[in-house]
């Protein structure tokens, strides 16, 4: 399988005594949306930054669009599009300024900067703020920057670590349409996230982080089809007795539950006949949800977790 | 000088056409307004009672002195705060590192911007020393490159420290211990035989005094080859051993 963009295997990060990612073996297909879900510390950003060819590999092996990125830094990151956590723009810069310096650092020239500045702008909905300072513009706006910058060189690979974090909701859906259209278009992406509905969103094929290593891979069905049942059961109760009688009846009937602060959850082929059951046991909950199954609660069954912790 | 080098340099020109009327003041008008002041207002008192300084008009004792010293606080405000900001604050330089620079390519191009500045700034104040009769011979031109490399022995040294600050602490220290005593005490406003003769060799260590002796040499276009050559080393020593010290920093806190 010569075609694989990026190929770990054994992959370690270690800064002094920390061991931040736990030897990890993963494969990214050209074209498709990859990504690294887990909670904050997983080691989620080291990994992308050891992709990114700035992080050099404490052990194992890496392989970035065929190359060895000790050896081919420079030369690979000119390949790359990345989008970093922190908004890192040139706040010293225009909009426009912050795409064209940005372009330089690849070594284009002027004129194809300018042309492709133009078509990105667009892209990002960002044309009327050309001539404007960074600053000002919204945390959305400065995202969508952001990404506009990181895909001047056309980059066979896109990077983004934590894309949608800090956004309001609306700017975290224009994000990612916008995202979607790019993936449509032939783009690889590479996207770490703690939130469950963006990996589900827009990732193809996830692995599951959790403190250094990798628990589940799958696309988001696959892993819930593996590591869960198609419904989940919330249960909120007054009193401590009847979270106990629900764990009961829920044992009884073969159901895993999860008992988290503030709620319990049943894990359930089917939530109608759960929610039946609790009837026919006298059981009155102060409230009663039943949803489908998330990468929430694939998460929070590999690691005992919720990815918020 | 890669082309990754001259890529963060043209950044920082872009930047500089922005915000190029801030530093005017810092860069251009005060060195001159100290050159004016000393020169010829202090300079008209010392020139009338003393007859000058070693055979020579006060303004021409001082406007070599004045050079280097300005050449010196460019270089070093050029590479204390905005190297720290470009890690901590703004991050321009991980956005950098991300995209094809290196780390050790960003730091020349800090270096070699800081030289840009440098010269920008020698350049007006020889210009300035010359019409105001600070400049004796017309071997002065020479005073130009003597002040850049004097720029760079410090830039070189400061931006490979700054980039291991996580705060700026330690920056107003540096200036107060080491930036001043060493514009006071390196010869720049009265010849180094006047300090007391147990400290009197310090002035070796100093760079700035290296840098102040090639200036003047050049303004008075009095060359003595063994000594121009001993401030030329030193001041390169400052540079490359900054340079291999600032490769490492710069590696270590941009790509770790």
């Amino acid at each position: 399988m010569p075609d694989a963009l990026v190929a770990a295997e054994g992959l370690t990060k270690q800064f002094g005594p920390f061991e931040a990612v736990r030897g990890i073996d993963f494969r990214v297909e050209r074209g498709e949306a990859f990504g690294f879900l887990g909670p904050n510390g997983a080691g989620k950003s080291s990994t992308m930054r050891m992709i990114a060819c700035v992080s050099p590999i404490t052990g194992g092996s890496l392989r970035v669009l065929g190359q060895d990125p000790a050896t081919h830094g420079s030369e690979l990151r000119g390949r790359l599009g990345v989008v970093p956590q922190e908004d890192n723009l040139d706040t010293e810069l225009s909009v426009w300024d912050n795409l064209i310096v940005y372009g330089r650092y690849f070594d284009l020239p002027r004129a194809l900067l300018r042309e492709r500045a133009e078509e990105l702008l667009e892209f990002m909905q960002l044309t009327e703020r050309r001539n404007d300072r960074v600053d000002p513009l919204s945390g959305g706006m400065k995202r969508r920057l952001t990404i506009a910058r990181a895909l001047i060189n056309e980059p066979e690979l896109l990077l983004l670590d934590e894309p949608t974090t800090g956004l309001d909701p609306q700017a975290r859906h224009l994000l990612w349409e916008r995202l979607y259209r790019l993936k449509s278009a032939g783009v690889t992406l590479i996207l770490t996230t703690h939130y469950m509905d963006e990996a589900e969103q827009l990732c193809d094929r996830l692995v599951i982080m959790d403190r250094g290593q990798i628990v589940g891979e799958g696309s988001p069905r696959q892993l819930i089809g593996e590591y869960c049942t198609r419904d989940v059961v919330e249960l909120r109760f007054a009193g401590i007795d009847g979270l106990e009688r629900a764990q009961k009846m829920a044992y009884d009937r073969g159901e895993r539950v999860e008992v988290l602060p503030d709620r319990l959850l049943v894990y359930s082929d089917d939530g109608e006949a759960t929610t039946e059951a609790l009837a026919h046991h006298g059981l009155e909950p102060l409230s009663v949800l039943v949803r489908r199954s998330t990468l929430e609660d694939v998460f929070l069954t590999l690691t005992g977790r919720t990815l918020e912790d | 000088m890669s082309t990754l080098t001259m890529r963060y340099v043209e950044r920082e020109a872009r930047v500089f056409a922005r915000l190029w009327r801030g530093s005017v003041f810092s860069s251009f008008v005060a060195p001159a307004l100290m050159l004016g002041a000393l020169g010829i207002g202090l300079g008209s008192l010392i020139n009338e009672r003393n007859d000058g300084v070693e055979g020579l008009t006060y303004i021409q004792f001082v406007a070599p002195g004045l050079l280097a010293a300005t050449v010196m606080n460019v270089a070093v405000n050029e590479c204390m705060w905005p190297v720290m900001g470009g890690h901590k604050w703004s991050r321009q330089y991980h956005a950098m590192v991300a995209a094809p620079l290196t780390p050790a390519s960003v730091y020349h191009g800090v270096v070699t911007w800081a030289g840009v500045r440098v010269a920008m700034s020698a350049a007006a104040f020889l210009l300035v020393a010359a019409l105001l009769g600070g400049v004796k011979s017309p071997w002065g031109v020479l005073a130009f490159p003597a002040a850049i490399l004097t720029g760079l022995a410090f830039a070189a040294m400061m931006a490979a420290f700054s980039i291991t600050q996580d705060d700026d602490l330690k920056f107003p220290l540096i200036v107060r211990l080491g930036v001043q005593p060493l514009f006071l005490l390196s010869g720049t406003f009265f010849p180094v035989r006047e300090l007391p003769r147990g400290i009197r060799w310090m002035v070796w260590l100093s760079p700035l005094w290296h840098g102040v002796e090639l200036c003047r040499a050049a303004c008075l276009g009095e060359f003595h080859p063994t000594r121009a050559f001993i401030n030329i080393a030193v001041l390169v020593v400052f540079v490359a051993v900054g340079a291999h010290w600032g490769r490492a920093t710069f590696a270590r806190r941009l790509a770790s």
